[in-house]
């Protein structure tokens, strides 16, 4: 059995070499390197999805949202620094709005804690909802004049300007503030059943894109940000071929760093345990393990790799365009590399992500020859009039085959390409 | 008094137009969770397929609506309504039933759900392409204005016809809703097996007539709803996660499985949207030519921006799940 698992793994790995290497010699080492960067930074994103789903079965709808929080951090940190609004008064209106917002939010707390000093119960609940509100719309109207100022003025607030080699600490800060706000949401949905997740989830996922492609004066909205800087050696300086090619070492070796802690968390009693509570949740929590405290932390855990992934994704395009992140390609292509792979395996998320990528590329030209076709046909045999968007119309096609390949493993192939291993202890 | 009247129209009209749209959507999602107990994240892209729908009769027939007064749409929706249902449960039978069958965990079934959910989008948006389109094509939108009996105000409170009927739509959905549940074998049937599927098993209910009605119902509702959405304001075919949202975020307030309830949380989260939008400074400026100049109430108050307005239903999800999980209705928790 375990050969034979073996042997599947290498002809699936190898025919991925090969297909790998048929592209490149195609079109070309530059393409070719630049599509295993995207698929690299891809597979950080299914390890973290693979945690979540895999380990500990957490339906997670809003991988979008962690993408684009580590994609803003990367590039608020890297981004040159934008003199125009530091040389002003800006700032210190901004950091004044700040200190508000927190004798605010002090006030509040202490106001929501007021039962422990003796305020009658009664009287505290709709208290704090006043004073909430009151507070609310003060730091609206105090932060409104500010952000109109710096929009028209200074653009926007600019990044923080960290020199080349230093540029990934946007990356562990963009991690770290997925995790944050996984762990709001994971507090208050862990402990209900998992179908709260996956609309919560779903929910901030949209809020944060609407965040970030609102707030012009830290993110300058439609206005995109570009270039973003790379944390190695750019295009202009060395070349396409080697720039590409150092930013893929990175990734890959941000990868395999992540593998073998993954592996070895995997193959701890950690690992087992999170399995146990996976597959039979009561008779875990039978045993004294504390469920939803450890699904939190896989939950956060999984979240931080994805927006980890999603910085160093975001800063390979060049772009911060919150528009850009999209349900399709940032939240359900991950999921069809996590299935399709073989969730609860690391080994099988990496694969899936490089696959299933590389299919993803390679379907926009596939699909536009296709429809081309659809079109030369219907006209001559059907003199059939082709409506104008056709092309558009053509990669909106992909997201039928994305939604039929998840229905379809989830019928015929459960347990994916690269089955997770169970090991049998007789 | 004229602000009053801006008050109706913004507050009362919007937010009973958007409940009635949650409402409807969210009475599906109810009743397919207390049957099948899965989450069926497609039910927004059932709207749009009603919508849609809808829009290829309206074009084929362009001429059966003037004929008896009403626009073509609504007279095509009950047959878009067969279409749909029949839609709904051929997808139950390729996608939702060989899973269940094979007692997968409900989880599963939602991503199946969610697999269908891009399935219906790509087909949508390949037919139809991605553009906002009229529902209106050979009729106009008739906009009946009332002025208030009084003279103190120059505005009139504005309704228009699918308004109107979509109001109609809802009051007739429910009562019957309510009259097929409590009155009928099939209505009591569904109660049963939404109580206990296993005993209304062995009970000889037919449970598979009880999930084929139950995607019916769910069809037929998202289908009006649909058709009297795009009727008012127009047919886009993005309407997916956006409603989605706010459609569960209905179920869970009013109480997961409890079809009377979604109807209230689809009012709840329709109205606190529209009352968190509007902008609660035009009722202050008639204050405010009485105020001395440092106590002027600011003109702009609104809670929540416009481009946020996708936060409120979050946010009512995050409140009730904090500090009511049942819902208001003392439904069933997930």
């Amino acid at each position: 059995m375990k050969d034979h698992s073996l042997k599947r793994e290498v002809l699936l790995f190898s025919g991925l070499l090969l297909l790998v290497l048929l592209i490149m010699s195609v079109m070309g080492s530059a393409y070719g390197i630049r599509m295993l960067v995207e698929a690299a930074c891809y597979s950080l994103i299914a390890l973290g999805l693979t945690m979540q789903w895999g380990y500990a079965g957490l339906f997670n709808a809003g991988i979008l949202g962690f993408i684009a929080v580590g994609g803003f951090m990367s590039m608020l940190f890297s981004y040159p620094v934008n003199e125009d609004f530091w040389h002003s008064d800006m700032p210190a209106q901004l950091g004044m709005v700040v200190l508000k917002a927190a004798v605010g939010i002090a006030i509040i707390y202490a106001l929501a804690k007021s039962a422990r000093w003796g305020m009658p119960k009664r009287l505290q609940t709709p208290l704090l909802v006043i004073v909430s509100a009151i507070v609310y719309l003060m730091l609206v109207n105090i932060l409104d004049p500010v952000t109109r100022t710096i929009e028209s003025e200074a653009g926007f607030i600019g990044g923080f300007g960290f020199p080349v080699w230093t540029g990934w600490t946007g990356w562990i800060v963009g991690g770290a503030l997925a995790g944050t706000i996984a762990y709001f949401i994971g507090h208050i949905c862990l402990g209900l059943r998992s179908d709260y997740l996956a609309i919560a989830t779903l929910g901030i996922a949209e809020i944060i894109k609407a965040f970030l492609k609102n707030a012009d004066w830290l993110t300058r909205g439609i206005l995109t940000v570009s270039p973003l800087p790379w944390p190695v050696p750019e295009p202009v300086d060395v070349g396409f071929v080697l720039a590409r090619a150092l930013y893929l070492s990175v990734i890959v070796c941000l990868i395999v760093v992540t593998y073998f802690l993954l592996q070895r968390a995997l193959h701890s009693p950690w690992g087992r345990m999170m399995r146990a509570i996976r597959d039979n949740e009561i008779s875990s929590l039978a045993m004294g393990k504390d469920v939803n405290k450890r699904r939190l932390q896989v939950f956060v855990l999984g979240s931080v790799l994805m927006g980890i992934g999603g910085a160093a994704l975001t800063t390979f395009n060049g772009i911060f365009d919150p528009s850009g992140f999209i349900p399709l390609n940032h939240t359900f292509l991950i999921w069809v590399m996590v299935i399709l792979g073989g969730a609860g395996n690391n080994r099988g998320a990496i694969f899936g992500a490089v696959f299933v990528y590389i299919i993803w590329t390679m379907s926009e030209p596939v699909a536009l020859v296709i429809f081309d076709l659809v079109r030369d046909l219907g006209e001559k045999w059907f003199s059939w009039q082709a409506p104008a968007d056709l092309d558009s119309r053509a990669l909106q096609a992909r997201v039928f085959v994305i939604g039929l390949i998840i229905t379809m493993v989830l019928r015929y192939a459960p347990k994916g390409l690269i089955p997770e291993k169970i090991a049998q202890h007789s | 008094m004229n602000e009053l009247v801006f008050f109706i129209n913004k507050v009362i009209i919007s937010g009973a137009v958007i409940g009635s749209i949650y409402a409807m959507g969210a009475i599906g999602v109810t009743l397919i969770y207390s049957i099948l107990r899965f989450s069926h994240f497609a039910h927004a892209d059932f709207m749009t397929l009603g919508a849609f729908m809808t829009f290829v009769l309206t074009t084929m027939f362009p001429h059966a609506g003037p004929a008896i007064g009403l626009p073509t749409a609504f007279v095509m929706m009950p047959v878009a309504m067969v279409i749909c249902s029949a839609v709904a449960v051929g997808v139950d039978k390729t996608f939702y039933k060989p899973l269940r069958m094979h007692n997968v965990k409900p989880i599963v079934l939602v991503m199946a759900s969610i697999g269908v959910t891009l399935m219906l989008q790509g087909l949508i948006r390949l037919f139809a392409g991605t553009g906002s389109r009229n529902l209106y094509i050979d009729d106009s939108k008739e906009i009946f204005r009332l002025s208030l009996p009084f003279d103190l105000s120059s505005r009139q409170i504005t309704i228009t016809e699918p308004q109107l009927l979509l109001f109609l739509v809802v009051i007739v959905a429910v009562v019957s809703l309510h009259l097929f549940l409590t009155r009928t074998r099939l209505g009591k049937a569904m109660r049963a097996m939404s109580d206990n599927p296993d005993l209304a098993r062995v009970s000889g209910i037919n449970t598979n007539a009880v999930v084929a009605i139950t995607w019916v119902i769910a069809a037929c509702l998202t289908t009006a709803a649909g058709t009297l959405l795009s009727l008012d304001v127009a047919l886009k075919p993005d309407l997916s996660f956006l409603i989605l949202l706010p459609i569960f975020s209905a179920t869970i307030v009013g109480g997961v499985g409890h079809p009377y309830g979604a109807v209230a949380g689809g009012f709840v989260v329709g109205f606190t949207e529209t009352l968190a939008v509007f902008n609660w400074g035009v009722l202050f400026r008639p204050l405010n030519e009485h105020l001395p100049e440092w106590a002027q109430l600011p003109t702009k108050l609104a809670f929540v921006p416009t481009e946020y307005k996708i936060t409120i239903p979050f946010f009512i999800l995050v409140a009730i799940l904090i500090w009511r999980p049942t819902g208001l209705f003392k439904g069933k928790v997930l």
